[in-house]
């Protein structure tokens, strides 16, 4: 039932939809870059190129889809929930990722600038984990944005 | 929790892996754009292995569970507008993207042999690695993925 609720939503709620998940997946996809490239490195034949890559990955595709999936959650929150006085359980996983998220991604991305300028192995393996621990939280948002847990 | 509800979940996890896959692909075009070097071409294999499973469950997953909520509930059918143009592009994305896969997959294998020899560098390689048809290609199949987003959130004529 929640689900068929969610689904019949007014038309202006459509577009910061769209931004919210487009700049999600987008997202995801960076931090997936981020995570492989980091941790598989080590074995690679040109490592210090997929660090770069990472390093840049992170900084030209991941914060801007972080900042429009960022913006699009806020704008679509403001317009569904922006009267009610307590959030529901799936919204408070949605902030707690996205927030704790927003640190370790600040944290990995520094990192991983830091291993490229040093080329230093635990400066990139702390980066990778970082962006697999985000990773993982992704999904775990991702699911409660669709299985609505109350 | 419904089941209806963990079908949703798992649609939408299956979208995020599709979108995050088409990134991955496009992450890896721009980092080796006209690059001559293979070892630059198979540093990449990893993540290449990583995007082709995430393509993978991410394509099943959004057809599967898609069509599975569209019969599930009451407020949308199979054969609604929105939901058939949906099928299309999807079916279309495949075509597409197999194309994509295949070109890029031959590039890949053709990069590996390059690096058994010992040939560091490569103006084939480098051709292959441009605008070619299989760059076209992926294009393509990024615009067919951001009008199934579309359809998905607008859901014309529901």
């Amino acid at each position: 039932m929640t689900s068929v609720l969610a689904s019949i939503r007014p038309d202006s709620w459509n577009f910061p939809l769209f931004l919210h998940i487009a700049g999600a997946t987008i997202f995801f996809g960076a931090i997936t870059v981020a995570a492989v490239t980091q941790l598989a490195s080590s074995r690679a034949p040109r490592p210090e190129f997929l660090q770069r890559v990472a390093f840049r990955t992170l900084l030209i595709v991941g914060l801007p889809a972080y900042v429009i999936f960022r913006i699009g959650a806020q704008w679509i929150y403001d317009k569904e929930f922006g009267d009610a006085s307590e959030d529901p359980t799936w919204i408070g996983i949605g902030f707690i990722v996205s927030d704790i998220g927003a640190i370790l991604f600040l944290i990995a991305l520094i990192l991983a600038g830091l291993a490229v300028r040093k080329r230093n192995e635990w400066l990139v393996k702390s980066s990778g984990v970082l962006t697999a621990i985000i990773l993982v939280a992704l999904v775990v948002a991702v699911w409660a944005m669709g299985a609505k847990p109350d | 929790m419904e089941l209806n509800d963990w079908i949703l979940a798992l649609h939408l996890i299956s979208a995020a892996a599709l979108v995050g896959a088409l990134t991955v692909f496009s992450v890896m075009i721009a980092a080796l754009w006209r690059t001559e070097d293979p070892s630059a071409v198979t540093s990449f294999m990893p993540l290449g292995l990583a995007g082709n499973v995430l393509v993978t469950v991410g394509s099943l997953g959004t057809i599967v569970f898609g069509v599975w909520l569209a019969i599930s509930l009451d407020a949308y059918q199979v054969w609604d507008g929105w939901v058939i143009a949906a099928i299309v592009l999807w079916v279309l994305m495949g075509a597409v993207g197999k194309q994509t896969g295949d070109a890029y997959r031959a590039t890949a294998e053709m990069a590996a042999q390059l690096v058994t020899s010992g040939s560091p560098r490569s103006e084939e390689l480098a051709a292959r690695m441009g605008a070619t048809r299989a760059f076209w290609l992926h294009v393509a199949s990024c615009a067919i993925v951001i009008l199934i987003l579309i359809d998905m959130i607008w859901k014309p004529g529901a």
